[in-house]
């Protein structure tokens, strides 16, 4: 049986989970989307997109490097990752103003010098990766029962982190100076921000993509942040936007046969595009329409 | 009337330079202080002694009855030069309420109305807003808020502890005229009301003279402490700089320092002390 889309919702969803390939894929998507909201929501809210999507760069020479090592690629994704993030945390530890500037030019070269590496340890193995398209774009309809509960521990674990040291963090990335007074431990946070980040970055990349990372990284926290500035609500919007990005793409990939990853970024922009849009309306038509202040009281 | 602050010979070294030395300080509880000088005097320096986040290299320092840094939770603080840009999506409400818990591991995890924890936290949040006068504003994002609107709100997370005594760090820099009496005025009223010690970095004296009781100046390496009329003064500013400074008194009771080795200006562009 061939799917085809009816426009009827239970049956679309049937046809969905008809077979097990599919049903991986969308366990493994949710678990990775919800992830990725949250932690997207702090790395916009932390400026740290360009860093993001670096680190998902790594993902490149990582999955290569798995490949020439005869060792499962998402230990090279990992690996890589987890390194990218120290060496983008190293370079933070210059002093004052320059700091900022310096540090955006360490990601950029640590963003070329990752695929470059990459393209090396690629000719090095010689054999088919998988198929270099994957890699870039995606390959969400081969994930597999092992690599499903993979990523579920992953997701657990850096959710984890976050519900401990959310608020903190929150703290030091907003208001940095009264953070550090207040002795909030704000260059440790910042550092480990950036190790879950890479830890975060190489599980959403294996479905992803290296470079379709924006969808479900940048762009749910992006949107809801677009939405509202009220920080429950802001991560819950960007949970639900991750999670509808994320079967939106598998849905329509399942029913078109073309990649998820074009459908979830498609999604993802357009969305991006109406919350943008939504937010440049004249003010006072939106205060009407939003709740009063003295709701939240 | 109890002792908030009592410095006596200290001195400070950065990166092997005296920044301030001889410096003896006795401010009691409930004073509204200001503290002056040129840029590069050691004013910042100065608070991160009292928060404990510098050291003396001699003499000592006790703040509110026990050594620098061990009653900063009874100290609100309000670091200089934040200013929020319109990408700052965060409310004015949630900023406030870091300064109350902000450093506390875990997320609250359940609405106010399951927790009474929550619901104090944000009815106390509220009152300090009230307090400013920010209510109208508070759940805006704060980076769409004009300067003076974001500084009431600081001031707000700086009270939210209930503090005993407030260290602002110029916190009418960047602000028009109007706007910096509004501001001096609502902490003086804070000072007498509640009680607090308030020390106040600034580089003009004039917007805060009819409210503060008393100043320290610091230049040249030493400070001078007392009433504006007994320390803003030729002779005593000239003894401080070690060199002829001379001060002005307008018409309309203004103060005017000529011949600063560096003038004060209020909007160019300044390092940050660390």
């Amino acid at each position: 049986m061939n799917p085809h889309l009816s426009f009827n919702l239970p049956s679309d969803v049937h046809q969905l989970l008809a077979y097990q390939f599919m049903v991986n894929a969308l366990q493994a998507a949710s678990a990775v989307a919800v992830m990725a909201a949250v932690v997207g929501w702090f790395m916009v809210l932390r400026r740290e997109s360009f860093a993001g999507h670096t680190l998902s760069m790594m993902s490149f020479p990582g999955a290569a490097a798995a490949a020439l090592a005869g060792v499962p690629l998402a230990a090279g994704y990992f690996a890589f990752c987890g390194a990218g993030a120290v060496i983008i945390a190293g370079a933070a530890q210059g002093a004052g103003a320059a700091r900022g500037a310096q540090r955006s030019a360490v990601i950029g070269v640590v963003g070329a010098g990752s695929l470059a590496l990459g393209y090396l340890l690629l000719s090095l193995y010689g054999g088919v990766l998988e198929s270099l398209e994957s890699l870039l774009f995606g390959s969400i309809l081969g994930v597999s029962g092992g690599e499903v509960e993979m990523l579920e521990l992953v997701a657990v674990a850096v959710l984890a982190f976050l519900a401990i040291a959310g608020r903190p963090l929150f703290f030091a990335s907003v208001d940095g100076p009264l953070a550090s007074a207040s002795r909030v431990p704000v260059r440790a946070l910042s550092v480990a921000f950036l190790l879950v980040l890479g830890l975060a970055v190489a599980a959403t990349a294996q479905l992803t993509g290296v470079l379709l990372v924006f969808a479900l990284l940048v762009a749910p926290a992006g949107i809801a942040r677009e939405l509202t500035p009220r920080i429950g609500l802001s991560l819950a919007l960007s949970v639900l936007i991750g999670l509808l990005i994320a079967w939106l793409g598998l849905g329509l990939s399942y029913f078109t046969n073309y990649s998820p990853g074009f459908f979830a970024t498609t999604a993802a922009i357009v969305l991006f595009a109406l919350a943008r849009g939504a937010r440049s309306l004249p003010r006072d038509r939106l205060r009407r329409t939003a709740l009063s202040p003295q709701a939240s009281r | 009337m109890t002792v908030s602050i009592e410095m006596a010979g200290a001195a400070v070294r950065l990166g092997g330079r005296t920044i301030w030395s001889d410096v003896d300080v006795v401010v009691q509880q409930g004073e509204f202080v200001a503290i002056l000088g040129p840029n590069g005097a050691g004013k910042s320096t100065l608070l991160n002694v009292l928060l404990g986040l510098e050291q003396l290299a001699r003499g000592s320092v006790a703040v509110l009855g026990a050594g620098a840094g061990h009653n900063n939770e009874r100290i609100g603080y309000l670091p200089q030069r934040r200013v929020f840009d319109s990408a700052t999506r965060v409310r004015g409400v949630d900023l406030v309420r870091l300064g109350l818990d902000g450093r506390r591991w875990g997320v609250p995890l359940l609405p106010a109305r399951f927790s009474a924890r929550s619901r104090a936290a944000r009815e106390r949040v509220w009152q300090v807003i009230e307090r400013v006068g920010a209510e109208a504003y508070a759940d805006r994002p704060i980076g769409e808020c004009s300067g003076g609107e974001q500084q009431r709100l600081l001031i707000a997370q700086a009270l939210v502890r209930n503090p005993q005594m407030l260290i602002l760090d110029e916190p009418l820099d960047g602000l028009d005229l109007p706007n910096q009496a509004a501001v001096t005025a609502l902490v003086q009223g804070i000072c007498r009301d509640e009680g607090v010690t308030v020390l106040l970095v600034a580089h003009d004296v004039n917007p805060l003279l009819p409210y503060i009781d008393r100043v320290l100046y610091l230049a040249g390496g030493r400070a001078a402490m007392g009433t504006p009329q007994a320390v803003i003064t030729s002779e005593m500013l000239s003894s401080l700089y070690g060199a002829p400074i001379e001060v002005l008194h307008t018409s309309d009771g203004r103060l005017v320092v000529v011949g600063a080795p560096e003038a004060p200006h209020h909007h160019g562009p300044r390092h940050a002390l660390p």
